[in-house]
């Protein structure tokens, strides 16, 4: 699979995701859901729950979507979606739906990682046949950039400001993907929009495997990382370069990392161009930087210790 | 409700399916077009049709085609199967993307005016 | 009581058991329920019969009631009959997802133990929980009984799934009281009342994908207003319907099914108006009060969203003195039958004056002396506007 293949089967599939929806300039959001949808040969059912997504492609009365799409409320994308797919269990059994159908539900990193939490762990649990996406752009975006539990340490976000005494968010990040491996779910996956191949290939691994699967995509948002709109896929690029957002997958509890860079840009070079982290460039808080990354640096390498012994010690996640 | 419907007209209580739902794609009359402060200007004879632009575009406004003859392209090469056309203008934000991520630079941002 | 009309069995059932046995017959695709006591035998009873096969529900046990109700949502957007059960505190936190169950118009059936709200955490039974989101769109209706919750089921899952209503019903049932009190319950043929129920036919569904909709988008100001004033009709409309389907039920059961039952309140000079259990037991301090010569008589509402104000109003007008007795407080105004029941006599010529009581909260039970007392101090004339407790301790 190259990019070009992948345009000629979205060109022939057609857009399940049409434009004229209210999406800032620049955002990566309309990558993800048209690479994800693509990967799915059966019809696709959306579950989705509020934020960016919902907000801008729902505006009535002008609807972006293509499929059958279902919003309830901010907290229930898994569990709205766990009801889909238990009525399409219904169903099929009693003969009134007969063709295969993907369920995949959306929910950005707030209504994943915090108020979403507790129903993605319960539908994980209960092993409904869905596929959980997470568009992470690190913050409660729609609602004028508050702090997530997926905001990065260091972050200056709008309830977590950077000020006289502060340097911003004081809290590391959740590891929501070993959160969701460690449910024993088969596929787990953390992908980015800069390899769109590698984000269709997990999709298509995902959606061909039953059981609950969960990928976590990182979305940089222009508006509020602030950056000039045209470099989102640089920054999504700079994320995986500078081991900030590595790429892999978790397989049945074995850990494979995707990309390895063959040398690891530092993370200043990620952190300049935001402003939400321009006050760590101050001399009083340079501390920060260098905390971010000798954390990124121990990840990293707890990350490749992880893949080999999951590979070659039978080490399970 | 037909695809005839034109739902940038309001509508009352009545006439509206009942619990907000909505047919599909009918963001399609909503012109972000007009949202744009530069405009994209493709060269299709530096374009090799590699379909990053494509894939990145976050309204999906680059119209792909799968074509048997094939196209000109970069260096006067014929390029068959996906080919890109020309940006949908109707859609297309101006966010610039496109132009930085083209590898062949066929995409230059150009300051668009009201007489454009 | 009238003749039944079509076979039946008669079993001891609690009020749970009698809810279970109702989804039994109905058969729905898809049960969610959280549990929480006085609810949880419902599920219990109905899981009994899924892992026998006796139905071929597909049951989901969510993590919590907000995942239940959520769960149940999307099932119903996916045109499959869903149904669940809670009480109180369960009933709270769903709250979230109610308005939009309802906003959404899906036919989710829920069976409501009535049980006090926290705090101070209470398991026995009160009105609070249901008095609580009475405001938020779903058809509500009362049950004096195990026989009376048995039937509402069905009742409510033709109204609720009716193309003009297409709104969500729930049964409430007094918790512990009924829901945990053994009666004798006439059960109908399971055929019958399966083909009174008939099967689903959404016309928006999400596994329809050849026609794909998109169901719940954020409307603005510019349209918001429209989209809830559909709800308000489908409520009027619910109203009409109720009776309608009514009369069908009564060609099965040969029971009546009105807005609201008349306990020998057409003669009568003093009644009272008594939701749920507490009618049961006023019934018999009715008779006994008339064996004295005394004029009195009862109303029960069982509709009690939407409200039938003309036919209430038409049901009291005779009466000298009203008493409401009431299981919730609406803290800090009128608690909320009085206030339904003030306003249903409001376009009357002459005003009729209504006591406001409220007893019976968190569990506090209610004795036929009590209520023989509350009709000796109407059949004085003793009414202010002053809200009495029965059977508080000052």
């Amino acid at each position: 699979m190259n990019v070009r293949e992948l345009a000629k089967i979205q060109a022939e599939q057609g857009l399940k995701l049409v434009p004229g929806h209210r999406m800032c300039a620049g955002c990566g959001i309309n990558t993800i859901v048209r690479t994800i949808l693509s990967a799915s040969k059966d019809p696709v059912v959306v579950v989705n729950a509020t934020g960016c997504l919902e907000v801008v492609t729902t505006i009535y009365p002008y609807t972006a979507w293509n499929v059958p799409w279902l919003h309830v409320t901010f907290l229930n994308a898994a569990s709205a979606a766990s009801g889909v797919e238990a009525a399409y269990r219904a169903l099929k059994k009693k003969g009134v739906v007969k063709d295969k159908i993907n369920i995949i539900a959306f929910g950005g990193d707030g209504g994943t990682y915090d108020i979403g939490l507790q129903a993605l762990s319960g539908a994980l649990e209960r092993r409904h046949n869905f596929l959980y996406v997470c568009y992470d752009n690190e913050g409660y975006m729609n609602t004028g950039h508050q702090r997530s539990g997926a905001t990065p340490f260091g972050a200056s976000t709008t309830t977590a400001p950077s000020g006289k005494v502060s340097f911003g968010k004081k809290e590391w990040r959740k590891d929501l993907v070993k959160i969701a491996a460690a449910h024993n779910i088969p596929y787990v996956a953390q992908a980015s929009i800069w390899k769109v191949v590698d984000l269709y290939n997990k999709a298509e691994k995902a959606l061909s495997i039953e059981g609950p699967k969960f990928i976590n995509v990182l979305m940089p948002c222009t508006t509020n990382w602030s950056f000039p709109e045209n470099l989102t896929i640089k920054m999504a690029k700079l994320a995986t370069e500078t081991n900030f957002w590595p790429l892999y997958e978790i397989e049945n509890g074995v850990l494979t990392v995707n990309y390895k860079p063959k040398e690891r840009k530092p993370i200043e070079e990620f952190l300049k161009l935001q402003t939400r982290f321009k006050h760590l460039f101050r001399p009083e808080n340079k501390h920060v930087i260098k905390e971010m990354q000798k954390k990124i640096d121990e990840d990293w390498e707890n990350l490749l210790k992880l893949e080999r012994i999951t590979h070659e010690e039978g080490v399970r996640l | 409700m037909s695809e005839k419907v034109k739902w940038s007209e309001p509508k009352g209580w009545k006439e509206i399916p009942i619990g907000g739902n909505l047919p599909a794609k009918t963001s399609l009359e909503y012109k972000t077009g007009s949202w744009r402060t530069f405009r994209p200007d493709f060269d299709p004879d530096l374009c090799t049709h590699c379909m990053i632009c494509v894939h990145y575009c976050p309204d999906s406004a680059i119209p792909v085609v799968i074509s048997e003859e094939g196209v000109k392209g970069f260096r006067d090469r014929i390029y068959k199967g996906p080919v890109r056309l020309e940006t949908d203008f109707e859609y297309c934000k101006g966010c610039g993307i496109c132009a930085e991520e083209c590898p062949t630079d066929a995409i230059k941002m150009v300051r668009e005016t009201w007489e454009d | 009581m009238s003749a039944t009309k079509v076979k039946s069995t008669k079993k001891p059932l609690t009020g749970n058991e009698a809810i279970a046995e109702a989804m039994r017959q109905i058969k729905p695709d898809v049960v969610a329920a959280y549990p929480i006591t006085p609810q949880s035998p419902i599920v219990h009873t109905f899981a009994k019969f899924v892992a026998d096969g006796v139905v071929d529900t597909v049951m989901v046990t969510p993590e919590s009631e907000h995942s239940a109700i959520s769960v149940v949502t999307g099932a119903e957007a996916s045109g499959a009959r869903a149904m669940s059960a809670t009480a109180s505190q369960g009933l709270a936190l769903m709250v979230e997802v109610l308005p939009a169950t309802s906003g959404l118009r899906l036919p989710v059936v829920m069976a409501i133990a009535n049980r006090a709200l926290s705090a101070p955490i209470n398991i026995h039974c009160d009105h609070s929980d249901s008095m609580a989101v009475r405001d938020l769109g779903w058809i509500q209706i009362y049950s004096e009984n195990a026989q009376e919750a048995y039937e509402n089921m069905f009742l409510a899952v033709r109204l609720a799934e009716h193309p003009d209503v297409l709104l969500p019903a729930m049964i409430m049932l007094d918790g512990f009281i009924i829901s945990h009190g053994v009666e004798v319950v006439e059960v109908y043929e399971d055929e019958v009342m399966h083909k009174f129920v008939g099967e689903r036919k959404p016309k928006f569904s999400l596994l329809n994908y050849k026609e794909p909709w998109t169901m719940g988008p954020l409307e603005l100001t510019d349209y918001y207003f429209e989209t809830k004033r559909q709800e308000q009709e489908a409520m009027k409309k619910a109203k009409k319907l109720y009776i309608e389907i009514g009369k069908e039920l009564s060609e099965i059961t040969g029971k009546e099914y009105g807005y609201f039952e008349k306990y020998r309140l057409d003669d009568a000079e003093v009644g009272i108006v008594v939701l749920s259990s507490a009618a049961g037991t006023a019934k018999d301090a009715v008779d006994e009060l008339r064996k004295e010569g005394k004029k009195v008589g009862l109303l029960k509402p069982k509709l009690f969203r939407p409200f039938p104000y003309e036919e209430i109003r038409d049901a009291l007008k005779h009466l000298k003195i009203i008493g409401v007795l009431d299981r919730s407080y609406s803290f800090g105004a009128y608690a909320p039958l009085y206030a339904e029941i003030r306003n249903a006599l409001y376009d009357l010529d002459k005003r009729i004056p209504v006591q406001s009581y409220v007893y019976g909260l968190g569990g506090r039970d209610i004795f036929k002396q009590e209520i023989k007392e509350v009709f000796n101090e109407l059949l004085e004339g003793k009414v202010s506007s002053e809200e009495k407790c029965i059977g508080l301790r000052e």
